[in-house]
């Protein structure tokens, strides 16, 4: 029907002069775009198929390619936009809710870039840290708030199980089905290269990552999937997802075309079967029921490993926290509304939740003024781009940030988000085998080491440059942290002083 | 670990191309930089494929096999006990430094090379003489244009 018509978002740009009809564009596009036509002898393309996923401009070898935003426009409107204008057609035509991946696009504030970090100058020296020792590595897990010593006055060890991290730098929650084997080794090997965790995700541990256990956080979800008593041994620690970022408040759904061979077997679960997992979970429908599943975990564990309780930023995050640091957790990780998904209603993840700094700030001060920070660590995820976002992180008060779209950018993800229809060209988002193998484990995990070391080192000079030696000594921090551009309340909410304060 | 033999006069190890099937992507971009390097336009712009290859139907020394699912490159393999350097007639073929080079002037186009070669390696030029992998390695990073072209590491240039 004519009026469903939308005319394609991203068109493709030929140089016909640098074309040499490889036809690389035609194998690599598992979108069908390119195609080779005999008669004309010339590459062809429909741009309606097209993602923008980059992979045949990046693999070009003439560079021929590029591919451009189309200036087709409806009429100008700035209430009724152009993309607002083609959901309602695409709605009005298939009667369906809206899919979407990876994180919420939208134009709304970033509070990274409205912070800025403080340098010394004269009185207080800064430091080289090429020169100086500089300590990035940091401990995850509930602090003691007394030290207990024996009849002949020895200090007793009463400290609860730690996660210990090179770097304040981890892994977020990518489960085995949304992901590839070969993107979830890529994680395995540099977590465990890099002396941090990387998150399983809530499709269970393929067995042949059973070996990176030191370097994994398994987690339990409303689904269960894959959830058994070596699973939650494996790991270094155990997280109860409660929600997810880019869609808080509701569940998940991997359709059941992706749920073959190993994913069925992993997440234990048959194969073709859609795995569903509830909004909720349904034995937790207070802070009592969660105390109950945390402490059966560690029961399960043996209370060797902390357990992570894993939220999404919503509004009444800090009072939601304060339960949680309350209920024998030791680790609290919360996601902002930036942060990715394999698939979720579009509504959702550009409406519901908010931004993980005010989320953080908030938090923290709860946390401090209730007199439980210690109870817990802090990891916050959903939005980290950068060395300078971790720092702004810390300083407002996390323990340690959580990364994945960032992790998956080094491994190729050109943030097409099109992860929900399965097919995607960096073998990345996919299980078609023929995709899988695009993603060569030996170059991604380098490129992940790459990307967290290359990020310490930044670390390390922006500490150095404030005068500060250590991670500890840059927790909570906020002196370190001044806003521009930024109304009083969300000063107020951030804890920082404006710019020339 | 390569025995010591098989060091070459320099008292060096031989660097091979290894193809990995796993990691093949099936793209054939191993087969356009072989053409590329193989060309007379590369020596001129070496920075310049399309001058190179625009509007030509290119017959490179590694090609790509593939049916079904499985796909991945095939090139000489320099043998140890290379059959088509003891097949060859008119001595065009020989073994230096554990390279089996082809001298374009002794090639009488006889085939027999192509006949025995096990893998396919050796086929005839556009000029008609035999054209085979000699391993490409004198351009700036020291490795094979396919080794250094491919996007997988489905093609490595390493000591075995």
């Amino acid at each position: 029907m004519p009026i469903d018509f939308i005319y394609p978002e991203y068109e493709i740009a030929r140089n016909k002069d640098r074309c040499i009809a490889c036809r690389v564009c035609e194998r690599q596009c598992a979108n069908e775009v390119h195609k080779y036509d005999q008669e004309l002898k010339m590459m062809v393309a429909d741009d309606i198929k097209c993602v923008d996923c980059q992979r045949c401009v990046s693999l070009c070898p003439t560079r021929a390619l590029k591919i451009v935003k189309t200036d087709n426009t409806y009429k100008q409107n700035a209430h009724w936009k152009g993309s607002i204008i083609s959901e309602v057609y695409r709605q009005a035509g298939s009667g369906g809710v809206l899919l979407s991946s990876m994180g919420n696009p939208l134009d709304l504030p970033i509070y990274w870039d409205k912070i800025l970090i403080n340098a010394s100058q004269v009185t207080n020296p800064s430091i080289d840290p090429l020169r100086e020792p500089m300590e990035t590595k940091t401990y995850l897990g509930q602090r003691p708030n007394k030290i207990e010593r024996d009849k002949d006055g020895n200090i007793v060890n009463n400290l609860t199980p730690q996660l210990e991290l090179s770097t304040p730098i981890m892994f977020s929650a990518m489960s085995y089905g949304s992901i590839s084997y070969n993107a979830h080794e890529s994680l395995a090997r540099a977590a465990t290269e890099l002396g941090i965790y990387y998150n399983t995700g809530e499709g269970g541990l393929h067995e042949g990552f059973y070996k990176y256990g030191a370097n994994t956080i398994v987690q339990v979800a409303s689904g269960r999937f894959g959830v058994h008593k070596d699973y939650l041994n494996a790991g270094a620690a155990v997280e109860i997802k409660m929600g997810q970022g880019a869609k808080p408040g509701i569940g998940g759904h991997l359709p059941g075309a992706k749920i073959v061979g190993d994913v069925s077997r992993t997440r234990m679960i048959p194969e073709g079967s859609d795995a569903i997992s509830p909004a909720p979970h349904h034995d937790i429908y207070s802070i009592e029921d969660l105390h109950q599943l945390v402490m059966s975990l560690k029961e399960a564990t043996n209370y060797t490993k902390p357990v992570i309780v894993k939220i999404a930023a919503v509004h009444n995050v800090a009072a939601i926290a304060s339960g949680i640091a309350r209920s024998g957790a030791d680790i609290i990780s919360i996601d902002g509304f930036r942060g990715g998904t394999g698939a979720a209603p579009t509504r959702i993840r550009d409406n519901v939740g908010i931004p993980i700094e005010l989320a953080l700030a908030s938090v923290d001060k709860r946390l401090r003024d209730e007199g439980i920070r210690n109870n817990v660590s802090i990891v916050v995820g959903g939005s980290v781009r950068s060395s300078a976002d971790v720092v702004k992180a810390i300083a407002l008060g996390a323990d340690a940030v959580y990364i994945a779209t960032s992790a998956l950018l080094a491994l190729g993800c050109h943030l097409c988000r099109s992860c929900h229809e399965g097919r995607c060209n960096w073998g990345i988002a996919t299980q078609r085998p023929d995709l899988v193998k695009r993603l060569n484990p030996e170059i991604g995990y380098k490129r992940l080491v790459n990307l967290v070391s290359a990020w310490t080192h930044e670390i390390k000079e922006m500490m150095g440059g404030m005068g500060i030696n250590s991670i500890e000594a840059l927790k909570g921090n906020r002196l370190m942290l001044r806003g521009v551009g930024l109304n009083e309340k969300e000063l107020e909410i951030l804890g920082i002083l404006h710019a020339g304060e | 670990m390569a025995s010591f033999t098989q060091g070459n006069r320099f008292g060096e190890y031989m660097k091979r191309i290894i193809v990995n099937e796993k990691w093949c992507l099936g793209c054939h971009l191993c087969e356009y930089n072989c053409a590329f390097a193989n060309s007379a336009g590369s020596k001129k712009t070496p920075n310049d494929m399309v001058k190179a290859l625009k509007d030509i139907v290119i017959n490179p020394r590694i090609k790509i096999e593939e049916k079904g699912d499985i796909c991945f490159a095939v090139s000489c393999r320099h043998c140890k006990e290379p059959l088509c350097v003891k097949s060859c007639i008119a001595g065009a073929l020989t073994k230096v430094d554990e390279i089996i080079r082809i001298d374009k002037e002794k090639c009488v186009e006889c085939h027999t090379c192509v006949l025995v070669c096990p893998y396919g390696a050796i086929m005839p030029s556009n000029e008609g003489v035999m054209q085979k992998c000699e391993l490409c390695v004198q351009n700036a990073d020291g490795q094979p244009f396919c080794v250094k072209g491919c996007p997988n590491k489905a093609i490595e240039y390493k000591e075995i």
